[in-house]
C-alpha cells in the first residue's frame, strides 16, 4: 500500500515539471545525431556501428536523471520522512529505481529502435534492441540507483555518478550489445538476451541494500 | 593474525619493522625476477617480446590481488566499524590503480609487435581496463565526500558492490570476445607455463607481492597518522 | 563529538524542551532519537505498555520526526504533499484534510508549495503531526517560521497531544508556549 503511494509520487515528480523523459529521450536522440555528425553520414560506416552506438548510448542517457532520483529527497529533508516510513528503506530505494525504470527507461527504450534505425541498422535488429534496451534500463536505473546514492552529500553529483557507474554498466552493456551484435552476424543472440536479463535481476536484487546502506550514511 | 593486528598501536609497532623488511625482500625478488627474465630464452613464438610478460602478468595479478586485499578491507570496516581497516583500503587504492595502470602500459607495450597494434580489446586488457575505471571512481568517490567517516562508508559499499561486480565483467569480456570466433585470441598468459618461465614468473609475482605489501603497510601508516593529526586539529579548534 | 554523558527519561503525557546555543547538538539528538544517526556510544529505549519496544518498529510508526527543513516539494501542491506524508505515516486523505483545517491553511491546498510563505509551509509541514497520530514528536525548532498567534495555536495542538498520552520532544531556542521541562546541552 506504501509502496503503491511512493511509486504514484515518484513517477508524478518525474514527469512533473520539467518533463523528465522528454529530457532524456531529447538528450538521446541528441547524442546519437552528434554521431553521424562526427564520423561522416556514409551509410555503409554508419550502419555497421549503428546498433552499438544507439546501445551506448542509451546507457549514457540513462545516467542523466540519476542524480537526482535521491539528491532531491536530501536537499529538502523528505528523506528523512522516507526512512520513517513503514516501508523499510531498502524497499523505498527499489520503488524509486523501478519508478525511475518506468519514467526514463521505457521510453528511451522505445526510442531506442527509432534511434538504431536512424543510424542505418536494418529493422531485423529493431525487436531485440527494443528488448534489450526495455530489460537493460531496469539493471540501468539499479545500478545507476546505487552510484546515485553513493555519491550523496558529495557536492560533484552528475560527473561522479557517472564515474561511479561505468564499470558498473559495462556487464549489461557487453551483453545487450553482443546479443544484438549477434543477431547482426547471424549468430545466437539468446544468451546475450539471458545473461543481461540475469545482471539485470541481479541488480533488481541485491542493489537495494547497497542503496539503503548508502543513504543511511549520507545521513547519519 | 588479522585481529592480532587490529590494534592500531600493535600494528603501527609491526608495520614498523615489516615495512622495511618486506621491501628489501622485494627489492631481491624482483631483482631475481628481472635477472632471470632477461637470463630465460625467448619463446619460439613470441620471441624476445616474451620478457615483457614478466612484468606484465605479475601487474595484471597483483592488481587483482590489491583489489582483494581493498574488498576485505572494506569489508571489515563496514562490518565491524573499524577506523584502521577503513584506512588500509583507502591506502590500498591507489596502489591498486598503480599495479593495474602497470599492467595496462606494459601489455600495450607487449601487444604492439604481437597484434601491430597499440591497444586490442582482448578479454584480459579489458577486464583490466574497467578494474582501473573501478579504482578511478573509488577514489573519485573518496575525494568527493567532505566528511571522512561517510566516505569511507561510502566507499567500502562501492568496493563490495564491485566486489561482486569483477568476475562478472570478466565474464562478460570473455563471453563477448568467444563471439567473435574468426579474431585470434592471444591468452597473454600462454607461453609462461613453460617450466623454464615458471621461476621468472614466480619470483616476479612474489616480488610485487612483497612490494604491495610493503608499500600498502608504509600507506596505512601514514593514512593513521594523517587521522590521528586531524583529530588532534579538529579538538585544538575546538 | 558533540556531547557525552547524556541521559534522560520522557513519559506519556510529557514535554520537554531541548535547549543549548547553536551547534550543542540539539539537531543530532533528535535525529539519534529518531535513528537516523547513530551515536558512538549510548542507547535510546522505547518502553511500551508490555515491555520495550523495538527500536525499529518504534521508529518506523512511533514517531514524527519534523526537521529544520520542511521536506517539502516546491513543485507539488500543498494537498498532494500533505496527502502523501499522511498517508505514508499511517494517516487517509480524510484525516489529512482535517489536518489542513486544523492548522488552517484549507484555503491553500490547490497552491504549489513554491507559492507559499516560510510560515505556511512550516504550518504544512506541522499538519503531518496531526493527520497522523503518532505518540512522539521529535520537533527541531517548530515555531522559528510563525508569528505569535500561530505559535499560540500550535501550542493549544500541542497540549491536546500531551493530554492523549504523547510525548514531544522539541529543540528550541524560544519557550514552548506549552509548560515543559528544560534539557539543556552545553557545547
Amino acid at each position: 500500500m506504501s509502496a503503491w503511494v511512493l511509486l504514484r509520487r515518484e513517477l508524478a515528480l518525474a514527469w512533473g515539471r520539467g518533463g523528465g523523459p522528454l529530457l532524456a529521450c531529447a538528450f538521446y536522440a541528441g547524442m546519437t545525431t552528434l554521431l553521424p555528425l562526427a564520423s561522416g553520414p556514409s551509410p555503409a560506416r554508419l550502419a555497421v556501428v549503428a546498433a552499438g552506438s544507439a546501445w551506448a548510448a542509451l546507457a549514457l542517457s540513462s545516467l542523466l536523471p540519476l542524480e537526482r532520483l535521491f539528491e532531491r529527497d536530501f536537499e529538502d529533508g523528505a528523506l528523512d520522512l522516507l526512512v520513517l516510513g513503514a516501508l523499510p528503506l531498502e524497499l523505498v530505494c527499489a520503488v524509486k529505481c523501478f519508478a525511475q525504470w518506468l519514467a526514463t527507461g521505457a521510453p528511451l527504450a522505445i526510442l531506442a529502435p527509432v534511434v538504431s534505425s536512424a543510424l542505418g541498422a536494418p529493422l531485423s535488429l529493431a525487436p531485440l534492441t527494443f528488448v534489450c534496451a526495455l530489460i537493460g534500463g531496469l539493471g540501468f536505473a539499479f545500478t545507476g540507483g546505487l552510484g546515485a546514492s553513493l555519491a550523496l552529500g558529495s557536492r560533484r553529483g552528475g560527473l561522479l555518478v557517472a564515474v561511479i557507474v561505468l564499470p558498473l554498466f559495462a556487464p549489461p552493456v557487453i551483453f545487450g550489445g553482443g546479443a544484438v551484435a549477434a543477431l547482426a552476424g547471424g549468430l545466437g543472440w539468446t544468451s546475450g538476451l539471458m545473461f543481461l536479463a540475469a545482471y539485470s535481476l541481479a541488480a533488481v536484487a541485491l542493489a537495494p541494500f547497497a542503496m539503503a546502506a548508502a543513504c543511511r550514511n549520507a545521513l547519519s | 593474525m588479522i585481529t592480532a593486528l587490529a590494534n592500531p598501536q600493535r600494528f603501527l609497532a609491526f608495520s614498523r619493522w615489516a615495512a622495511p623488511l618486506f621491501g628489501a625482500a622485494a627489492a631481491m625478488l624482483l631483482a631475481a625476477g628481472l635477472w632471470l627474465a632477461f637470463a630465460a630464452p625467448p619463446d619460439y613464438q613470441q620471441g624476445d617480446t616474451v620478457r615483457i610478460l614478466f612484468v606484465h602478468v605479475p601487474a595484471a595479478e597483483l592488481s587483482l590481488f590489491a583489489y582483494v586485499c581493498l574488498a576485505g578491507a572494506s569489508f571489515f570496516g563496514l562490518v565491524f566499524r573499524h577506523a584502521l581497516a577503513d584506512a588500509a583500503a583507502r591506502a590500498a587504492a591507489p596502489l591498486g590503480a598503480g599495479f593495474t595502470a602497470l599492467a595496462l602500459i606494459t601489455g600495450s607495450f607487449w601487444g604492439k609487435p604481437m597484434w601491430g597494434a597499440w591497444w586490442v580489446w582482448d578479454p584480459r586488457l579489458t577486464s583490466e581496463l574497467i578494474l582501473l575505471l573501478f579504482y578511478l571512481g573509488y577514489m573519485a568517490l573518496q575525494a568527493a565526500i567532505e566528511d571522512e567517516a561517510k566516505a569511507d562508508r561510502a566507499c567500502a559499499i562501492l568496493a563490495l558492490a564491485g566486489a561482486v561486480n569483477v568476475p562478472i565483467v570478466h565474464f562478460s569480456v570473455t563471453w563477448w570476445n568467444s563471439l567473435h570466433q574468426g579474431e585470434s585470441v592471444f591468452t597473454s598468459k600462454g607461453p609462461l607455463i613453460a617450466g623454464v618461465y615458471l621461476w621468472p614468473w614466480g619470483l616476479m609475482t612474489f616480488g610485487y607481492i612483497f612490494l604491495f605489501a610493503s608499500l600498502w603497510l608504509v600507506r596505512t601508516r601514514a593514512e593513521i597518522w594523517r587521522r590521528r593529526a586531524r583529530s588532534l586539529a579538529l579538538k585544538a579548534a575546538g | 563529538m558533540l556531547f557525552e554523558g547524556l541521559g534522560f527519561g520522557l513519559s506519556a503525557g510529557e514535554a520537554v524542551a531541548l535547549t543549548g546555543p547553536n551547534g550543542s547538538g540539539k539537531t543530532s539528538l533528535l535525529r539519534a532519537i529518531a535513528g537516523l544517526v547513530r551515536p558512538a556510544a549510548g542507547r535510546v529505549r522505547f518502553a511500551g505498555p508490555a515491555g520495550d519496544l523495538e527500536p525499529e518498529t518504534a521508529r518506523s510508526s512511533g514517531l514524527h520526526l519534523v526537521g529544520h527543513l520542511d521536506g517539502l516539494k516546491t513543485s507539488r501542491t500543498a494537498w498532494e504533499e500533505l496527502s502523501f506524508q499522511a498517508r505514508w505515516t499511517g494517516g487517509s486523505d480524510a484525516s489529512a484534510r482535517q489536518a489542513l483545517e486544523t492548522m488552517q491553511i484549507a484555503r491553500l491546498a490547490d497552491l504549489e508549495v513554491r507559492m507559499l510563505s516560510a510560515g505556511q509551509r512550516r504550518r504544512l509541514a506541522l499538519a503531518r503531526l496531526v493527520a497522523s497520530p503518532r505518540p512522539l514528536w521529535l520537533l527541531d525548532e517548530p515555531l522559528a517560521p510563525l508569528d505569535s498567534t500561530q505559535r499560540a495555536r500550535f501550542g493549544e495542538l500541542m497540549s491536546a497531544h500531551l493530554k492523549t498520552g504523547g510525548l514531544v520532544l522539541a529543540a528550541v531556542h524560544d519557550p514552548l508556549p506549552i509548560p515543559a521541562r528544560a534539557v539543556e546541552l552545553q557545547p
